[in-house]
């Protein structure tokens, strides 16, 4: 029952299985491609800033799928038919999760290749970069699962939800990109604990938005 | 496969709010198996925050509701992505409802007038057709306690015989069925139940 659920999650998130959904990756290459042209082809420069602008374009590219995550099943009543059948929203949420993590964090990192040859990084740098990317990405869909979620029911969600992801995701952001700038792996750790953290409390953080969603 | 109990949903001085407004108050009603009840009531009544209600996907302002048995539930939203072909969004069903034999769905699926259309994404079909494709979805699973909220809205003259006899043949088997309608209902020993006359005191006076 729930990998039929994660398989249907998938279908609908996944890139290049149909939707546009890829546009989080082409939007993250875009800024890696666009960031040399709007600040001149410095190499040290670019080498320097780069990482920050790669995890600001990861952040940003969390946000596109958002409007979608979980206001359409909403309205399809796709949530009331899995709870007549007893599952709970919490184990819908969890699904969900995954298979909106799967649908651009994997992508983003292996978008983020092209992205440090575009940026001039050097090895160490990608290799934090990486790895930053890998235990951020979680916490980044967990904070946007729960956006989504609070906001489905909102005329304006789409655009709050933008508005919203970005205070929340600050300290990823400090910590995964302050990793790249001092060249230190620990920073690594806080990302890691903060995803963690994340992902535990977001199944049920936007499990109970839907119900609630309901009671209207 | 189903547990040889009798299917049972009771409510009992349910009473429900929408918003600051009480719709109705002092709801009780007691069906087992082959019980059916047809809720009638004026636009705005409550008659779909009731199958909510009943379907326990909110809760009653005051009273309570207590079902044994699957509950199936099908309204306005058949729950089935408009991006994919009808089959293959009735197929995410099945595998969900896996417990059910496979037999049925297609049984379902013919007799609702569906096999042309498996290959049509979901948001070409008409009103009626998706309506038929819920109604497929539901009789696809094992579930004795059907919840329709105005099932025969936008269905044409023939499927609504067929829509009708479909109910009529669950009730026979022993399911019960709960009917949100304002068309005529041709069931054997249909019930019937105005929400109007639960309205308080002075809502009555504008719904009559």
């Amino acid at each position: 029952m729930i990998a039929a659920l994660l398989k249907r999650d998938l279908g609908k998130f996944f890139p290049f299985a149909g939707g546009g959904a890829a546009l989080p990756v082409v939007f993250f290459i875009a800024v890696a491609m666009l960031y040399p042209f709007a600040v001149g082809p410095d190499a040290n420069l670019l080498s320097r800033t780069g990482g920050g602008v790669v995890w600001i374009a990861a952040l940003l590219a969390a946000i596109l799928p958002l409007e979608k995550l979980v206001a359409q099943d909403i309205e399809l009543g796709t949530f009331d038919q899995l709870r007549l059948r007893g599952i709970t929203e919490e184990a819908m949420m969890a699904v969900r999760l995954v298979a909106h993590w799967l649908s651009f964090g994997p992508p983003l990192v292996l978008a983020a290749f092209p992205a440090a040859a575009l940026l001039n990084l050097d090895g160490p740098t990608l290799h934090l970069l990486l790895v930053g990317l890998l235990v951020g990405t979680p916490g980044l869909a967990a904070i946007g699962l729960m956006i989504a979620a609070l906001t489905a029911s909102l005329r304006a969600g789409a655009a709050l939800s933008g508005l919203l992801l970005v205070p929340l995701a600050l300290p990823i952001l400090i910590f995964g990109a302050g990793a790249l700038a001092r060249q230190d792996a620990a920073s690594l750790g806080f990302v890691a604990a903060i995803s963690l953290l994340l992902v535990a409390i977001a199944p049920f953080a936007a499990g109970a938005a839907i119900r609630a969603a309901r009671e209207v | 496969m189903q547990g040889s109990a009798s299917p049972k949903l009771t409510a009992n001085a349910v009473a429900c709010r929408r918003g600051d407004r009480l719709l109705f108050r002092g709801l009780s009603f007691e069906l087992s198996g082959g019980d059916a009840l047809h809720i009638t009531g004026a636009n705005g009544t409550g008659k779909t925050t009731l199958i909510r209600v009943l379907g326990g996907l909110t809760t009653p302002y005051a009273g309570d509701v207590t079902r044994e048995g699957m509950l199936g539930l099908l309204d306005e939203r058949p729950a089935l992505d408009p991006d994919l072909p009808l089959g293959k969004a009735l197929a995410f069903w099945t595998k969900i409802d896996s417990a059910a034999p496979g037999g049925d769905v297609s049984d379902a699926r013919r007799v609702l007038g569906l096999e042309p259309l498996l290959e049509v994404p979901v948001r070409y079909l008409s009103t009626g057709q998706r309506k038929r494709a819920g109604l497929a979805a539901l009789m696809g699973r094992d579930a004795k306690i059907w919840l329709l909220d105005e099932p025969l809205s936008g269905l044409d003259v023939a499927a609504i015989d067929q829509v009708t006899g479909l109910i009529a043949d669950h009730v026979a088997r022993g399911g019960i069925a709960l009917i949100a309608s304002h068309q005529v209902l041709a069931i054997e020993g249909l019930r019937t139940l105005e929400l109007g006359d639960y309205a308080p005191r002075q809502m009555a006076g504008d719904a009559a």
